[in-house]
């Protein structure tokens, strides 16, 4: 099972990155095999839906899981026919949350919020 | 003659500016550009509104024909396209309809299909010719409807046009100014409006549009943005005072024009200027 986290720097201590879409990487993390691998996001300079080129690059990656603190729902229109499972992170690490995952500690993501489309956001 | 009012930041006066302006001239037409919240048809209440759909292209996918080489998808610079399990999405609203992926595709998969995304309205008020914009909630861009305004046969063509911009100084600003023979600029007196007038200043030089600045609001203590016009020789059009008649009135949705003779003949007095010196850019740089 493979699960993917957007992360602000190439470590497994990095912090989860807050913006899905413009993360600047993702860590794609094998549970079988332990193994970790950073991926560049090409999303993150897009001019816009970059939520939507996010998860195309995590649906590309063969994901099953992704931890994310929050998604816009263009991303998710993207992830639900990928039948990618989205669960929410906790304050911690990109480790932290891949335990807490594993011990079933995340609760699923089951809000989406609108897209910001040029119209700022937070 | 079009005449295009616009500001760097929101609620400066433009629509305070150009319904005066209108109001004044008479026999003129009133385009409300600012299609995201069009508010100038709030004072002129038009009557015998026409309205007009307007709607873009988008791509509309057969299923049958596509092969899931993703050319659209890679070729999309706002992503509205997504393959996922042989299935290719369009998102309409991230659409900007430049028929690009209708281009690319290699087995003529994608074709057009017509949104809506708002409408025109054409009404009159006395003698003015009142045409607003509007454009739906979370659509990508009001460009389309500006263009529409804007090319749109003009009975009174010869007849004064003043053109109310939206804020700023993107795209949908060039669009309504860029056959504007002359701008107006309206700024408020503080730091923030100096900010934003330094944007459309050096958006109407790029464009190489005669202009001048209506500083609104104005105060008896310092004016950064007269400040600012005196730095770089910017002509001041009309100054307006902070006034708290003037401000009732128009948060009432009366045009002053129309109230009182004081304010008849404060913006009479600007529309003579922006006619002379639009009179005088023609005959100097014809």
């Amino acid at each position: 099972m493979k699960i993917v986290i957007p992360v602000d720097e190439k470590t497994l201590e990095s912090k989860v990155c807050v913006s899905f879409g413009r993360t600047p990487y993702f860590l794609i993390y094998d549970v079988e095999t332990k193994e970790s691998i950073f991926i560049d996001n090409s999303a993150a300079a897009s001019t816009g839906g970059a939520g939507i080129k996010a998860a195309q690059i995590i649906v590309d990656n063969k994901a099953d899981v992704l931890l994310t603190p929050r998604l816009g729902e263009n991303a998710a229109e993207v992830l639900k026919p990928a039948e990618i499972k989205i669960y929410k992170t906790i304050t911690g690490s990109a480790k932290d949350n891949i335990d807490a995952f594993i011990d079933g500690k995340l609760p699923l993501l089951d809000e989406f919020h609108a897209g910001f489309h040029g119209h700022g956001g937070n | 003659m079009r005449i295009a009012v616009l500001s760097g930041k929101g609620g400066t006066g433009k629509t305070l500016v150009s319904v005066n302006l209108a109001a004044a001239a008479k026999a003129s037409t009133y385009i409300d550009c600012d299609v995201e919240e069009p508010n100038g048809h709030l004072f002129f209440k038009p009557e015998g509104v026409q309205v007009e759909e307007i709607s873009v292209k988008i791509p509309k996918v057969d299923h049958e024909l596509c092969n899931g080489c993703r050319k659209c998808v890679e070729f999309c610079s706002f992503n509205a396209l997504a393959y996922i399990k042989n299935k290719l999405i369009v998102f309409d609203d991230v659409c900007h309809s430049c028929g690009g992926c209708i281009l690319v595709c290699p087995e003529s998969a994608l074709t057009e299909k017509a949104k809506v995304i708002g409408k025109i309205k054409k009404g009159v008020s006395g003698e003015v010719a009142v045409w607003t914009g509007v454009l739906n909630t979370g659509e990508a861009t009001g460009i389309p409807i500006i263009k529409k305004l804007l090319n749109a046969d003009n009975p009174q063509g010869d007849q004064l046009i003043f053109i109310d911009c939206p804020p700023g100084s993107a795209c949908i600003v060039m669009e309504s100014i860029k056959d504007a023979d002359y701008c107006v600029l309206v700024a408020e007196p503080t730091l923030f409006a100096v900010h934003n007038l330094r944007m459309v200043y050096e958006l109407v030089k790029l464009f190489n549009k005669p202009f001048g600045v209506v500083l609104n609001k104005c105060l008896d203590e310092e004016n950064p943005a007269e400040k600012f016009c005196f730095e770089n020789n910017i002509m001041i059009l009309c100054r307006i005072p902070f006034d708290n008649e003037l401000g009732t009135l128009n948060s009432n949705a009366e045009i002053a024009v129309n109230k009182d003779k004081k304010y008849r003949d404060m913006f009479s007095s600007l529309l003579k200027t922006v006619l002379r010196e639009v009179q005088h850019e023609t005959t100097t740089n014809p």
